[in-house]
């Protein structure tokens, strides 16, 4: 099986600066509009769309805002989505991917929640260096 | 754009599915206003535009909720897809203050008991 976080030799299909929140909206549907395509049913089409809602609002609100890159891996066996920023960074993300932590006032259920709703997930991030989510579903 | 319409005795607000948050957060200002002066029974918010409902939209609707029940008012989610609902479950959104309603008929139906 191929790893869905390996980066992937073939160009972005699509890539979206996220600066406002209607960026969250158009981030979601582009990915919403190339799952369907691909003939995804609708609840892995909207499980995956909300995963991608929540990553690009967090990109927006702790990140200052980003970019996210949309790719299909060699095979076209998974979509993957890659969301940077360049902001303060996430000093723990184990602690951050738990349910119930917030630092900015919501539910904390969102990065938990995210990564429950994709096939693959991947956070990296430090301090100062910003913060790259990798997240993948299954075609 | 997201409407606020009076049905009967009910505020009914149909959120559209590319409703930004600064939208949302106006939404909120306006509904309390218009349950306040309109001295309306209840809330009917029909997401059946919405084919996401994320941690954000999720705290809206709960919002909204709880400060329609502070001015007297029961919120009912009407036209929530399927897809959504096991989206918001694996979210672990519950949305405490709300009732669902299957239909716009079934919402009021209910209130005209109130």
């Amino acid at each position: 099986m191929p790893d869905p976080n390996e980066t992937s030799s073939r160009p972005a299909v699509a890539e979206i600066t996220l600066a406002t929140s209607r960026d969250v909206v158009a981030a979601r549907q582009a990915v919403a509009r190339i799952l369907k395509e691909r003939g995804l049913s609708a609840v892995r089409i909207t499980r995956f769309a909300t995963a991608v809602s929540e990553i690009t609002r967090n990109a927006i609100v702790h990140g200052g805002g980003g970019k996210i890159s949309i790719y299909l891996d060699d095979r076209s066996e998974y979509l993957r989505v890659e969301c940077r920023d360049e902001g303060p960074g996430i000093e723990n993300v184990t602690l951050a991917m738990s349910d119930g932590y917030t630092t900015a006032g919501g539910l904390g259920r969102g990065l938990g929640g995210a990564k429950r709703l994709s096939h693959g997930f991947e956070v990296r991030s430090a301090p100062g260096k910003g913060t790259t989510v990798s997240m993948s579903v299954k075609l | 754009m997201t409407s606020i319409n009076l049905v009967e005795n009910a505020l009914l607000v149909s959120i559209q599915d590319d409703v930004t948050d600064t939208e949302i957060v106006e939404l909120q200002d306006t509904l309390s206003n218009r349950i306040a002066k309109e001295n309306v029974k209840g809330v009917i918010l029909d997401i059946s535009s919405l084919e996401i409902v994320d941690t954000f939209v999720g705290r809206v609707i709960a919002q909204l909720a709880g400060i329609s029940k502070l001015l007297a008012a029961e919120t009912y989610v009407v036209g929530m897809r399927p897809a959504v609902a096991v989206t918001l479950v694996e979210l672990g959104m519950y949305l405490p203050e709300t009732r669902t309603a299957l239909s716009l008929t079934h919402a009021l139906t209910q209130l005209r008991r109130a």
